[in-house]
Formats: structure tokens, C-alpha cells, sequence
């Protein structure tokens, strides 16, 4: 990696001040994506401003939604309580990022501001409705993901948490890219007293994605016959040396099926 | 007695391995230390027009840049061929030169171009990034299906061939499948592989100037091997100045038998530069330029009589070799595949033409199991076709056409000779283990919960113990196949063993201990054993063809002999008895007849103590080597039958369960055994489920990280059932065959014939490895709209 350094911010808006004295600053969250990145010399930032004594960890039950800081690892929500027994399906889908290592230290946060095609998280924030709070402003799950490693995250703009709402029923189910297990397709199932949210990652070529159609059949019947009923197009869906399109679009129905009858 | 021979001892060296102890070459740090990077191609073919190293020779940290002109200019060779074929024209196999650095031309993408050596690896990296590269692009050839009609990668080499081998008797094996009752035909490929050792290639060379010498630390599974080719062929250099060190090696998997361009590079830099020059690859220099494994082609004919025996069998193979021979790619498909091709069965006639083709991939050799696999794979693929063509269960169809107990030595259509054997008992005991007769009840509860079981079986043969050196050397190869061992008995009876083999996983501090221990009667923790450096060790030939036992350790059992024999006059003498009357067990002399006895530890210090000794007739002291060169390969044979449920909705496989039934001979240690079984099983996995070395049709590396390339883990495995049963090599004083290899072997057909089996009630009829969920849910999806037609 090339040489760099790091400095260590006391709160957000600490971060957000470095980032905007240097010329290419980079947040390090848990560095599970960007110190390999730098390992590969894929990027050469001029200073990390390490986020993690920002107090940005922590879940919060705010009755209809839980909200998670953005510095919370993947195995805290995993274990939490409070995730337990508000969205469980949210403490498995953390539980099942990556291996032990990886869990330990990488984040929500940098999960999402991430926004990789293949990642759990992004589902989960779109399936439950979420919304992501940073030192700027609230912006929707539904406005914050562009395209594969794309957000709405403008240069100086750190994510300090995110709040999901808290579903009647919900599950993820992840097929696993066999060498990364990092989803192959993976669909978060959402049933809301007002409707059902289908969201996959892992599949499309845009990143994470609601399907409105499995979201339209199982809103009037959450059953595995609606989703069977549904036609999931390949359209759209990413084509790679692991996963056809077609193939992708047969898993999105099955793990819908599967995460319906969980 | 507990601790030797056949007794399940743990492993001696595993206390410093699994508590991250061990020392590796990159552990080891010299003064004044610098670091050599290559730069490397990032396209498949190419002309180089030029390159400018100015800006990388300027760079901060800097000793030297060096292309391949510097090379040239000093004569250095590259790397060489160790094995050739004759063509089936009679002409010799074509030996492209493999520079150490590109001379004008790159032939695959990683294919080194410059090495920049700078005071840190960070500076080196940097360095590297400056160096400019004028490529004019030529057309890649990427894989097989091309390589004839592709664009010359070596000048003057035709259609991108390297040979065109045959073995057999065509005219009498064609005859017999114009003659046959059915001939089933089949055409597999056996998947393109990359080792992916534990520990990635290093190599760390310091140069003395006061005595002329070098000193090589390296990666290697026979450092003896590599100092000969460096010094002898590459650097004309006397052979005694250069000392070749593999210290602790974390895993080769035949990708460290071979001498690389890099570990040259330092050793001639380090020279250059007069400072120790270390080079370590990261992952990704692994995945682009360890040398990859398999990736054939094979087309077989199998010729069935009317009462289902084979009558003949044809197979024509094309095997793709990468960019560059490297040192044993010729031999691994043509003798060390085409030779096996008789299975464990008894196949009257055989032919095969293997043609060798070169592509702009990174070059391809032996990868555990070289050659057997592929020999194994084809022909038990077409022996679970032909069971189900002609309607016959696969385990009663392979009984019938083996070879029977009786028949042996057994001469195959195909060179070898077969000392021993005796397949069915591994077969029987293979199919109680997994109650294979009530495999039927399972399918049909399997079914009732939607998903497809299946059940594969296959039976295998492998040669081993590599090689006689005289059948080696009459059939191309270039170097011997004998092992070494010294046998150092210090005064007060312990013992050092010097061995030409070489451990990098496989246990011979522990295994070779034991035979000591069962010889001399003294305990295991009284033998150390060393190995892996030119200057410690007799010359030996190194580990692969799972040889370290069948060939080093019968050399051990040799010196020991010696030491045994000497002892005795020492204990004779001491005795005052006559040697022949003394009798040597469990650690202690006596004489026959008599109530006298003396210890060997009371013989040894005799040795060098030799106040009461024959000094007129005896030397003092104790300690004695063997060079074994053995007699004919061992050959162990086994079934594994594969249990597997496919869920069609996906297509994945779940494996629930595993049977291994190997006769390997005679046991040192069973757990060891037992290990190197269920590694080689895993491996076998992989090559069937997960593993596939991806270069797209730009010649660009897809598969170069753990990210793309999938790896078996513990979870994709089953607990495994592994026995064994013995019938001991007769060729040799130990009994003992070899075990490495068999479970990488075995496995890869047993899988998939079990999948295949799992569909066949859909008309599914074949199955492409990797057998991946898509791969295995679309031969669903195009037999379910077969069927609907
Ligand atoms: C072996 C392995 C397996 C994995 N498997 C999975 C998997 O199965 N599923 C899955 O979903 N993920 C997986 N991951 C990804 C992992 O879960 C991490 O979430 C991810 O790498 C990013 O989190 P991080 O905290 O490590 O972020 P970092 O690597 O520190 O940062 C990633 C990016 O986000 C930015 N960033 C970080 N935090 C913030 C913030 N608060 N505000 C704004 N920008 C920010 C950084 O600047 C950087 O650009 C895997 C990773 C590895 C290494």
C-alpha cells in the first residue's frame, strides 16, 4: 500500500472537518473493504480519518423502528438483544456477513456507505423501509442507493446511524457466492401492516433493488404461491463467471419463497 | 514398540506449526536485505517495442531495475524441461526457451518483463508502477479450443503444439472397437486448477564473494533437484557453490517441485548487487504464476464385449500446457496419465494419443495427483456410463472387469506392470461402510422431501513411488528416481536422520522417526530429523508422486540396515561372540544360547569410544546412508463411493455422505494416513464442486483471488469414512505404497458420478466439473424441458 496517514476524529463533524482539509480523505470504518483496497494500491488517499472513537455505536429501540449506529460491528447487532427481539431477521442477517473476523470489524456503516452489489446489509436497509442519518441530513433507503457502489453520500457527508422500521414478520435469506459468500442473491422479505417489501442484492446490475412485482403479489397473498405465481426477469440481473442472469433471477424467486415460508 | 510401525503417534512437528512457529523462507532475514518486485504483464500476448526503467532507476529506495537484455547479456538460462516424449512423427518434443525476463515477448498475463529491487518491498512496489511497457498486441489464445488455430506463441512452433505423443496398440485397440458389441463413448474435461498452497512462493538468495558461493533459501519440494538445474543448467556454475535451503515449507501440492524465473532472478541479482535479494509473492502473484494444474480434454471409446467386459479402450486427450514447459508438464500427461489408463481393470488393448498444446495462460504441471487424476476421472466417468448403458449396477460392473486377484503381476496394454493387488475387498468393505444395498430406500425418502440422492462409486489405481530410474530415463525423463538417507547415530544412541525427501505437510519427521524407532528400539523423541538443505542432507530427489515413503523411506530402512548390521560386530566384539550369532530386538543385543546382551546405546558409545573396539577390521564410529533406486512403482489401489442429494430448485449438492477403502500396504501411521486421505478427498472436492482456474478469452486471469476462486472449506465437507485394507508392495523391504495422493484421485469421479446418478431418473446422463449449483441446475432445467418435448 502507499503511504498515508491516519488520524484519529473525536466526533462526526471532527471527520467531516478532516475530510475537508485534506485532498483525498477517506473514512475508515472497520477497513474490511478499504484496507485491502489500499493493500492493492486500488487507491491512494492521502489521510484516513478513523471514525471509531466518534461514539457512533450502539442500537437504540425507538418503538417503531430500531436505529443502529453507524459504527455498530456486524456481530454486536447480531448479539443484540434488542435487534433479537424487535427484527430478528436483521440479527441473522448480520450474523451471517462474512466469517468471524470480518464480523468483528466491520460496520454498518461503512456497509452501506459501501454499497457493494453483492453485500447483505443495503437489502435490509431498502426491505425495512430505512433511513440513513448522517451529520447532514435523513435520507431514505429508497433515495440513498444509486447503482453499485453509488449513494447519495456527497464527499464530506459521514453516516452517523441508520433506522430501520420494525416489520410484522420479516427474513433474508442469502445464497452465497460460493468462493466470496458474499450474496449471490440474496432477498430481504419485509411484511409491514401496509404492504410487503421485497428487496435483492446481490443480483442486480444496479446494486440492491425493491422487486415490485414479488412485493405487489405477496402485499395481497404472503404466501409461497404468489411468489410462485410471479415471472422474475432476468432482465437488469448481473451476468458473471459465478451466476447467469436467468440463474439469478430463478434464485430471487426461490429465496423469496423460501424467506415467505421461513 | 508403541511408537512404531503402524502405531497412530502425533505428529512431532505439529506443536511448532500449529502454534505459528514454524520458519518459512520469508521468516528468514538477512543484513543488508533488499527486495526484488517483478514487474509483469497485464496482457496475455504480446511484442514488447520497449520498455523505459529511467523514472523506476530514479525512484526512491532504488538498487537496480532489471529486463530481460541484462539477463541475455550475462547468458543466464532459463528454466529447463525435465521430461520429454518422442512424437508420434518420431520428432522430438518442441522446448520453447522460458527467459528469466521477457526477451521481446510476453506470453501470458504475469509473465515477468523487469524486476525492480529496492531497500523496502513498498519502495520496490512503487518503483515497479513507473517502469513503462510499449506493448504492440498479439492475439491471446486462451484455452484449448483455440490453441491449435491460434496466433504462434513460440517462433516456429506449429499450430501451438508441443508434442504429439502415442502410447498402445492402435491398430489392435481400433479393431477392437469396430468388433465390439457396444463401444460407449464419452468426453470429459478435467477442469483447470490452481494449487493455492498455504505458504505463497519465496525465495531469499545471498551471494559470498569472498568464497564465489551462493546460499538459496526457497520454496521448494526438492531443493537438491533446484540447485542442480540452477547451477548445472542456468548458471553454469560449479554445483557445490550453491546451497540450497527449504526450510519449513507450508504446502506444495507439486507447485514447488519446479525451479521459477524469480527464484533465478535473485540469485543472479544478488550477485550483481553483492546484497541478499528477497522476493516473496503476494496471493495474487500466486493465483497469476504458481504453476497451475489439469485442464484436458479427453475423448474415450470404451469396447464391450457381449458379456459386458471391456475388450479395448481408446482415448484421445488434449492437454493444454500454458505458455512455457515447465519442468514436468510432459511427463504428467503423457506417462503419468496415459500409463494409468488401464485403471485397476483388465483392458486386452489400449491406445492413446496425447497432443500437449500450448496457450497464453500461465504454464500448467503437476497438481496432486499429476496425471492419475485425469487418468482416473475419464475412465471411471466411462465406466459408470457404460454400467448404466448397458443396464448393469456401477459397482457389479466393475467387479466384473477387474483384475482379477489371481492375475497378478499384471501386465497392462499400457507399460506398467502391476506387482500386486486385490480390488474387490476394497470395493466390498467400501460398499458395507456406506450400506450401499439399501442406498435405494434413501432415495425414495430423499425424494419425498424433493430432493434427488444419488449414489457414485469409483474405483481407482495410481502409480506411485516415482521411479525407477532406468524405466524413467527409457522414457524420457532426465533425472533419476532414487531417494537418499543417512542414518548419524550419536555416542550416546540417538539418532539423526538426513533425508533426501522432503517435508512440506506430510508428516516425515514423525513417520520417519518411527521406522528408526521400530529398528533400533529407542523411543521416537531420540530421532530428529533433518532435511531440506544441500549442505545437511545427501543428495536426494525431493517429494512429489507420493515417492517420500515408497522411495525415502525404503532408502532409511536401508541405511538402518547398515547400522544394524555393524552394530552387531560392535556388539560381537563386546560380546565376544561371533556376529553371526548376535541377534538384535527391541534395542538390544544378545547372543543365541546365551544370557548375554548389551544395549544399542552401549554399542553406539563403543562406536565412538572405541577403547575396546576392532579397530583392525571395523571403522569407529556409527553412521550410514543408502541411495535406493526402486525396482517398479508402487501402485495402490481403492474404491470410494460418493452419497449425494441435489436440490433441484437450486441445483446445489449437498454431500451426506463418504466411503474410502485404499490399500495403500503396509501403514507407518495410520492417523497420518488417515490425514493425507481426507486432504486429498477435500482437494477432490474442490476440483468437482468449487475450483475452476477462469481465463476469459482475452487471456485475462478471472479466478485470481479468494474472492472469485473458491477454495473447499471445512463445510462444503462431509465427515468421512476412510479404512483400509493391505496388500503389501512386494518390491520393496517396507511394504509400503503411498498414500498423498489417492483421496485427489478417487475422488473427483466418485462425486460426480453421483450427481449424475442423482439425476439420471430426469435423463441427465453427464455433468461438467465444476459441478456448481448453475452448472448442476441447468442439466435439470435442459433435461425437464427434454422430457416435456
Ligand atoms: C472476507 C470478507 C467477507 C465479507 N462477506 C460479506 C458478506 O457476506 N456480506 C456483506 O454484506 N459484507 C461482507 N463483507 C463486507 C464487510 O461486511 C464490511 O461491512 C464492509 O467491508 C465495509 O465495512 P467496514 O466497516 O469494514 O468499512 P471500511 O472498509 O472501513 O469502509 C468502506 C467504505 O465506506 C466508507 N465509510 C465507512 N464508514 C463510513 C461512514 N460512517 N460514513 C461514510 N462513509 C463511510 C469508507 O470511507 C470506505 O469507502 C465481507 C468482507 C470481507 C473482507
Amino acid at each position: 500500500m502507499y503511504s498515508t496517514k491516519i488520524v484519529k476524529a473525536e466526533n462526526s463533524s471532527a471527520a467531516v472537518q478532516a475530510i475537508g482539509s485534506s485532498k483525498e480523505g477517506k473514512i475508515l470504518a472497520g477497513g474490511m473493504t478499504l484496507i485491502p483496497t489500499l493493500k492493492q494500491r486500488l487507491a491512494n488517499p492521502d489521510c484516513l480519518i478513523d471514525i471509531s472513537s466518534c461514539g457512533l455505536e450502539g442500537v437504540e429501540d425507538k418503538g417503531s423502528s430500531v436505529r443502529i449506529g453507524a459504527m455498530t460491528k456486524h456481530a454486536a447487532v447480531a448479539e443484540s438483544s434488542s435487534v433479537a427481539k424487535a427484527i430478528p431477521a436483521l440479527a441473522d442477517l448480520a450474523g451471517g456477513i462474512g466469517d468471524r473476523q470480518v464480523r468483528n470489524r466491520g460496520t454498518l456503516g461503512g456497509s452501506v456507505a459501501n454499497n457493494d452489489p453483492a453485500a447483505c446489509y443495503p437489502s435490509a436497509v431498502m426491505a425495512l423501509d430505512g433511513t440513513v442519518h448522517t451529520n447532514k441530513r435523513d435520507i431514505s433507503a429508497d433515495d440513498f442507493f444509486k447503482g453499485m457502489f453509488e449513494t447519495a453520500l456527497e464527499e464530506d457527508e459521514v453516516i452517523e446511524s441508520v433506522s430501520f422500521k420494525k416489520p410484522e414478520k420479516a427474513c433474508y435469506m442469502k445464497f452465497p457466492n460460493p468462493a466470496s459468500r458474499y450474496a449471490m442473491v440474496g432477498v430481504f422479505v419485509a411484511k409491514f401492516s401496509d404492504g410487503v417489501r421485497v428487496a435483492v442484492t446481490g443480483a442486480g446490475e444496479e446494486g440492491v433493488f425493491r422487486h415490485s412485482d414479488l412485493e405487489s403479489a405477496l402485499s395481497s397473498n404472503f404466501s409461497e404461491e404468489a411468489v410462485s405465481g410471479v415471472e422474475v426477469s432476468s432482465d437488469g440481473l448481473m451476468s458473471d463467471i459465478h451466476a447467469s442472469a436467468d440463474y439469478r433471477a430463478n434464485l430471487i424467486g426461490e429465496m423469496t419463497k423460501r424467506a415467505v415460508s421461513s | 514398540m508403541s511408537e512404531g510401525i503402524g502405531a497412530s503417534v502425533k505428529r512431532k512437528e505439529d506443536k511448532k506449526f500449529l502454534t505459528g512457529k514454524g520458519k518459512y523462507t520469508d521468516d528468514i532475514n538477512r543484513p543488508g536485505q533488499v527486495y526484488a518486485h517483478f514487474v509483469r504483464s497485464d496482457v496475455a500476448h504480446a511484442n514488447i517495442k520497449s520498455i523505459n526503467t529511467k523514472a523506476a532507476s530514479q525512484a526512491a529506495g532504488v538498487v537496480a531495475v532489471y529486463i530481460g537484455e541484462d539477463v541475455a547479456a550475462d547468458g543466464i538460462g532459463g528454466p529447463i524441461c525435465g521430461w520429454v516424449v518422442p512424437n508420434r512423427d518420431g520428432s522430438a518434443t518442441h522446448e520453447p526457451p522460458h527467459p528469466l525476463l521477457a526477451q521481446g515477448k510476453v506470453r501470458f498475463v504475469g509473465d515477468a518483463i523487469a524486476v525492480v529491487i529496492a531497500e523496502s518491498v513498498e519502495q520496490a512496489k512503487s518503483a515497479s508502477e513507473l517502469v513503462e511497457v510499449d506493448y504492440e498486441e498479439l492475439p491471446a489464445v486462451a484455452n484449448l479450443e483455440t490453441a491449435s488455430s491460434g496466433a504462434e506463441i513460440h517462433e516456429g512452433m506449429k499450430e501451438n503444439r508441443y508434442f504429439d505423443w502415442e502410447l498402445g496398440d492402435e491398430a489392435a485397440t481400433d479393431k477392437a472397437l469396430q468388433s465390439a458389441a457396444k463401444v460407449v463413448k464419452l468426453s470429459v474435461r478435467n477442469n483447470r486448477l490452481i494449487p493455492n498452497a498455504m505458504e505463497p512462493r519465496s525465495a531469499l538468495a545471498e551471494y559470498d564473494d569472498l568464497g564465489g558461493s551462493y546460499t538459496l533459501h526457497t520454496t521448494s519440494q526438492n531443493p537438491h533437484l533446484a540447485r542442480l538445474i540452477l547451477a548445472a543448467f542456468m548458471f553454469q556454475i560449479p554445483e557445490s557453490k550453491l546451497r540450497v535451503i527449504a526450510p519449513d515449507v507450508g504446502g506444495g501440492f507439486g507447485s514447488k517441485i519446479y525451479v521459477y524465473i524469480e527464484e533465478a532472478v535473485c540469485i543472479w541479482s544478488s550477485k550483481k548487487i553483492n546484497r541478499p535479494v528477497k522476493w516473496t509473492a503476494d496471493r495474487t502473484q500466486s493465483f497469476l504464476t504458481d504453476a497451475h494444474g489439469r485442464d484436458h480434454i479427453n475423448n474415450v471409446q470404451l469396447a464391450l464385449d457381449e458379456s459386458n467386459k471391456i475388450i479395448g479402450l481408446r482415448v484421445d486427450t488434449v492437454c493444454n500446457l500454458g505458455s512455457y514447459l515447465s519442468a514436468f508438464a510432459v511427463a504428467v500427461p503423457t506417462y503419468l496419465h496415459g500409463t494409468l489408463l488401464s485403471g485397476l481393470y483388465d483392458i486386452p488393448t489400449i491406445y492413446t494419443n496425447v497432443k500437449g498444446m500450448a496457450t497464453t495462460t500461465a504454464p500448467v504441471d503437476a497438481y496432486r495427483g499429476a496425471g492419475r487424476p485425469e487418468a482416473t476421472y475419464l475412465l471411471e466417468r466411462t465406466m459408470d456410463a457404460a454400467a448404466r448403458e448397458v443396464g448393469m449396477d456401477q459397482a457389479e460392473f466393475r467387479r466384473l472387469n477387474f483384475i482379477p486377484k489371481d492375475a497378478f503381476p499384471y501386465q497392462t496394454a499400457v507399460a506398467l506392470q502391476y506387482d500386486t493387488g486385490d480390488y474387490e475387498p476394497n470395493l466390498d468393505k467400501a460398499m458395507e461402510m456406506i450400506d450401499y444395498k439399501s442406498f435405494e430406500a434413501r432415495r425414495s425418502e430423499a425424494s419425498k422431501r424433493g430432493k434427488y440422492r444419488g449414489i457414485g462409486v469409483s474405483s481407482y489405481i495410481e502409480a506411485c513411488g516415482l521411479a525407477p530410474s532406468a524405466v524413467a530415463g527409457a522414457l524420457g525423463g532426465r533425472v533419476g528416481g532414487w531417494e537418499s538417507a543417512s542414518v548419524r547415530v550419536d555416542p550416546t544412541g540417538t539418532v539423526t536422520v538426513f533425508s533426501g525427501a522432503h517435508s512440506h505437510g506430510q508428516g516425515h519427521a514423525t513417520t520417519f522417526s518411527q521406522i528408526v524407532s521400530e529398528r533400533l528400539g529407542i523411543p521416537n523423541a531420540n530421532v530428529e530429523f533433518v532435511h531440506g538443505d544441500s549442505d545437511k542432507t545427501p543428495f536426494g530427489m525431493g517429494t512429489y508422486g507420493s515417492r517420500s515413503l515408497a522411495v525415502g523411506g525404503v532408502a532409511l530402512s536401508k541405511a538402518l540396515d547398515k547400522v544394524v548390521e555393524k552394530s552387531k560386530k560392535i556388539a560381537a566384539h563386546l560380546m565376544e561372540a561371533s556376529a553371526e550369532d548376535v541377534e538384535f530386538k527391541d534395542g538390544k543385543f544378545t547372543v543365541a544360547g546365551t544370557d548375554k546382551e548389551t544395549a544399542f546405546g552401549d554399542v553406539a558409545l563403543a562406536a565412538y569410544v572405541p577403547h575396546n573396539y576392532p579397530l583392525e577390521t571395523l571403522e569407529p564410529g556409527l553412521e550410514e546412508t543408502a541411495f535406493y533406486d526402486p525396482m517398479n512403482f508402487t501402485y495402490p489401489a481403492g474404491t470410494h463411493i460418493a452419497e449425494v442429494e441435489v436440490d433441484p430448485a437450486t441445483g446445489v449438492v449437498e454431500i451426506v455422505d463418504w466411503a474410502a477403502c485404499d490399500d495403500f500396504g503396509n501403514l507407518i501411521n495410520p492417523m497420518i494416513v488417515e490425514g493425507q486421505v481426507h486432504g486429498g478427498i477435500a482437494q477432490g472436492i474442490g476440483q468437482a464442486l468449487l475450483e475452476n482456474a477462469h481465463y476469459d478469452e482475452n487471456g485475462q486471469l478471472l479466478t485470481a483471488s479468494y474472492m472469485d476462486y473458491c477454495m473447499p472449506r471445512a463445510d462444503d465437507l462431509p465427515s468421512f469414512k476412510v479404512e483400509c485394507t493391505n496388500t503389501p508392495c512386494t518390491h520393496n523391504d517396507l511394504g509400503v505404497k503411498g498414500c498423498g495422493e489417492a483421496g485427489a484421485i478417487a475422488s473427483p469421479p466418485a462425486l460426480i458420478n453421483a450427481i449424475i446418478n442423482a439425476l439420471s431418473p430426469l435423463g441427465v446422463s453427464d455433468m461438467s466439473m465444476p459441478a456448481t449449483p448453475e452448472t448442476v441446475w441447468r442439466a435439470i432445467q435442459n433435461a425437464q424441458a427434454r422430457a416435456a418435448e
